[in-house]
């Protein structure tokens, strides 16, 4: 562990890194994604790139792919300055990406996904049996199951970043960059992953990986990077670092201090569900949220916690009214609570929604035309907007919340995630409800604003109101709520004081490993 | 090593120079691109006047804004429905249903059951034509939000019904005599038309009544706010608790109603109705939309960007007559010029982000850079 050792980032003593990041600095409108960031990646081995959300991983991935161009700054490649002018040439100079986002036509078969753009031919005409085969040959590496000749659309989303996995493998990359390919995946999916990673690295090629699961990450890194607000704050051996230098690197201070803890002051039942089922709304017939039952009361913050298919999407869709009940009730301060979305704010029920982008929030205006977004009619005075009234209201709020913004007439793309999901909560609040629900509030949101949205859902609670939130993180789930609910398979399998569970008991509670259900496995 | 990142800094600093510079020039072209609709207007305008003297006269100013007003009063209720994210193909035809029934009620309405003609008053005619027009929309509006119809079949459905109707009622002849009688006590249809009150058209004062009443809608309004956010992102609005379908269907009640509004001032200023009144203005406003800034995505669009779009096209439609240019050219031009607003419009998105890009990356420069020793590898690690 001398300084030697680390002397010069990742790259081993001497050898010239394959690709090499050089001072690369971009800007997005007014915003810096990266400021001077210099990496280096090593042949036959996995760097991975660790960094909150926002702390510019994707861009970086995205500039050394040429799937963006740097501001200022350049790329090297085997030590030479190249510049790509698209992701298709530095493909073909063996710079692969497997992005965050799937890119694949649904419209289209695995196999037509496998060589879009780079299609085979015999004679002018697709050479369709030559796809086949080095498709089965490339999927025989990571799911037997999958027919090539399978529609994309068909596919479950892990198995669509399989597909988008098998691509990068047949353009026989030197160089491999993983954007949280394991996001979809199931747990013997990763394992397959990972043990594609090896053989590639075996084979010489430079893997670059970026993941949420920190530990996960850890695993299979040879080299660590750490990004924290566009700067590259550290760089080390894997062999020499652990999960908490990492976190401290990525946050700039340990975690523990992150989520303090308080005492509720309890007030009566705000929402009561009872024996509430959902069916599956892709495919009906079965259940996805089986005979639940739950109060949160007033000043209470409740967590569920589950894995993904275990029900807890449907649950708050269902009790947002964006999925029809298939029975059960449920109550918001004793009136039963029924209707569509809109009804349901009016009777006191906020929803901050799992997708950011796609839900919460309008792109195309500011920061203070989507907070005053749902409640824009408690500002209106006869039937004109009262300017006045709605701005000192959006600017208390983005005080509140802690917002950092320009202004309340910032473009709401200019914020971070993190303050993207502040104004998405702090949207709910000015509605002022009863009941506040929030899909995955942490989703997508690094882990020093998580502090903040979590401290902003805690001072919602302490207004007395009563917050559900969900949640597929263990550690928030044992650290955030006042009680936690595991859900498992459609069912509530525990109803617990996060303090009085370990992690082990949760996780394999919430695996339904510990639940009579088990025969049913399918 | 060293050397390589004293190169690399050479570099950088080198980069950010030639963004200072870029970020001043592309400001500059923004500026002259964010007026583009007021300058091809001005052009437009001086060289019509070189070309024929007849132009820049205040009675053809006159007449050429009463043709414009009539596309504007088209074009702001299609503002509506495009700030939505959808289209309304259906307004030219609803123009033609309008003037007819406007016709068939000023000839007398023959009551069977009573065995009367009934003659209703003017404004009775003017308001019945205006809901007719609202009804149009009233249905483009549930096929779009009950019913799942893509805006631009639904209102292309519309565009065929309504043109359909306006024939049958008419049995596809004109109605010839609007002036009404005195002994019916239904005169004065023409003065939609005809009269000028303080110099100006009626239809333009319509036009600017409009045009007021909508922006003050769109900008101080919940509706005009609901509005721009149902077209920037339909899903997260109604999760916000707006009630999104009723404000899709409104714009689609509000655009018909100026449709029928307009084929009333057709008819008047002819004093006749025909049934095909009002074939392809649809185009035409969708043009003065979009040539007004307005993103045919939704969200994007403001009523002084239309009302500009609609002097262009209706100046440059005008003008050509009046220097002489055929009427295949004309089109041709038309065409031309639509298109290129798109063109420029894109290109002032792109620079804008371009611009934005610049200027951050040039003030870089001045920000202090942390310490090196913040980026070289960490050595607390125990």
């Amino acid at each position: 562990m001398t300084a030697g050792v680390r002397g010069s980032g990742p790259a081993p003593e001497g050898s010239v890194p394959v690709l090499r990041a050089a001072e690369v600095t971009k800007v997005y409108g007014g915003t810096h994604a990266l400021r001077g960031v210099s990496l280096g990646i090593a042949a036959g081995r996995t760097t991975v790139l660790f960094g909150e959300n926002g702390a510019g991983k994707s861009t970086l991935m995205k500039i050394l792919s040429a799937v963006e161009q740097p501001s200022t700054g350049h790329i090297e490649l085997d030590g030479e300055a190249v510049s790509f002018d698209s992701a298709r040439s530095a493909a073909d100079h063996g710079i692969s990406i497997i992005h965050q986002e799937l890119s694949l036509c649904p419209n289209l078969s695995i196999q037509d996904n496998l060589f879009l753009g780079r299609e085979h031919t015999r004679r002018g005409l697709l050479d369709r049996s030559r796809h086949r085969d080095l498709a089965r040959q490339v999927l025989g590496r990571l799911d037997r199951s999958l027919d090539p000749a399978t529609l994309v659309s068909e596919l479950r989303l892990g198995q669509q970043q399989l597909v988008e996995i098998a691509r990068a493998l047949l353009q026989r990359a030197r160089v491999l960059i993983m954007d949280e390919p394991t996001s979809a995946l199931s747990a013997p999916e990763v394992d397959v992953l990972f043990q594609v990673i090896s053989d590639l690295k075996a084979d010489g090629v430079a893997v670059v990986y970026i993941s949420h699961h920190l530990e996960e990450a850890l695993s299979v890194a040879d080299d660590v990077a750490v990004l924290r607000d566009g700067r590259m704050v550290a760089t080390s051996r894997a062999a020499d670092v652990d999960l908490a230098w990492i976190v401290r690197k990525m946050v700039g201070r340990d975690q523990d201090s992150l989520y303090p803890h308080r005492e509720p002051a309890l007030g009566p039942v705000a929402l009561d569900v009872n024996e509430l089922c959902v069916a599956d709304p892709s495919s009906p017939g079965r259940l996805s949220v089986d005979g639940v039952s739950l109060t949160v009361r007033a000043g209470e913050t409740v967590g569920i916690y589950g894995l993904m298919g275990s029900g807890r999407t449907e649950l708050l869709e269902c009790l947002a009214g964006r999925l029809p009940a298939a029975s059960g009730a449920v109550r918001l301060q004793g009136e039963p609570l029924t209707g569509d979305v809109r009804h349901r704010m009016g009777a006191g029920l906020a929803l901050v929604p799992e997708d950011r982008q796609r839900d919460g929030l309008v792109q195309s205006m500011t920061v203070g035309q989507n907070m005053s977004l749902a409640s824009l009619t408690r500002f209106a005075r006869r039937l004109l907007v009262d300017r006045r009234t709605e701005n000192s209201a959006v600017a208390s709020m983005i005080t509140d919340a802690t917002v950092k913004a320009a202004g309340p007439d910032a473009p709401i793309g200019s914020l971070s995630g993190g303050n993207q999901q502040k104004v998405v909560i702090a949207k709910a609040v000015m509605t002022d409800p009863r009941v506040l629900l929030l899909d995955e509030p942490s989703r997508g949101v690094d882990v020093g604003s998580k502090a903040d949205v979590f401290a902003l859902m805690a001072h919602q609670a302490e207004r007395g109101l009563a917050v559900l939130f969900s949640t597929s993180e263990a550690e928030e789930a044992l650290r955030i709520p006042d009680r936690l609910l595991i859900l498992a398979r459609g069912r509530v399998v525990a109803d617990v004081r996060p303090a009085e569970i370990t992690r082990d008991r949760l996780m394999s509670l919430a695996d339904g490993a510990d639940t009579t259900e088990e025969a049913h496995h399918d | 090593m060293t050397d390589t990142l004293t190169k690399d800094h050479e570099l950088v600093t080198r980069q950010r120079q030639v963004a200072a510079v870029q970020a001043r020039r592309l400001k500059t072209l923004d500026s002259i691109f964010e007026l583009r609709a007021f300058i091809a207007l001005g052009v437009l305008i001086v060289v019509f006047s070189l070309l024929s003297d007849s132009f820049l006269t205040v009675d053809n100013l006159i007449t050429m804004t009463k043709h414009v007003a009539i596309n504007a009063i088209l074009a702001l209720g299609m503002l509506l429905v495009i700030l939505k994210g959808g289209i309304d193909l259906s307004v030219g035809s609803t123009v033609g249903l309008s003037g007819v029934i406007a016709g068939e009620l000023l000839q007398g309405l023959h009551l069977s059951l009573f065995d009367v003609v009934a003659y209703p008053r003017v404004w009775a005619v003017v308001v019945v034509c205006i809901a007719v027009g609202a009804l149009v929309g009233a249905v483009n509006g549930i096929l779009v939000t009950r019913l799942n119809v893509a805006p631009f079949i639904a209102t292309l459905g519309m565009l065929y019904v309504a043109r359909a109707t306006a024939l049958l009622i008419s049995d596809g002849t004109t109605y010839p005599d609007l002036a009404g009688s005195p002994a019916t006590h239904n005169t004065g249809f023409d003065w939609l038309g005809q009269a000028r009150p303080l110099g100006l058209p009626v239809a333009v004062w319509i036009m600017i009544v409009l045009a007021v009443v909508i922006t003050v809608l769109l900008r101080s309004t919940p509706f005009g706010r609901w509005l721009y956010a149902t077209g920037g992102n339909a899903r997260a609005t109604e999760l916000s608790g707006v009630p999104v379908k009723r404000v899709k269907t409104a714009v689609y009640v509000v655009s018909g109603a100026c449709a029928a509004m307009a084929g009333l001032i057709i008819a008047s200023e002819l004093t006749s109705a025909a049934p095909q009144a009002g074939d392809t203005f649809e185009l035409n406003a969708i043009a003065a939309v979009v040539i007004g800034g307005a993103a045919l995505s939704g969200g994007r669009g403001n009523v002084r960007g239309t009302l500009v779009g609609a002097f262009v096209i209706g100046f440059l439609a005008d003008g050509l007559v009046i220097v002489g240019v055929s009427t295949f050219w004309q089109m041709l031009i038309k065409g031309a010029v639509i298109v290129l607003a798109v063109i420029l419009d894109q290109s002032q998105q792109r620079f804008q982000r371009r611009r934005a890009a610049a200027s951050a990356v040039a003030v870089a420069e001045e920000e202090p850079r942390r310490g090196s020793a913040d980026r070289a590898p960490a050595d607390d690690t125990t």
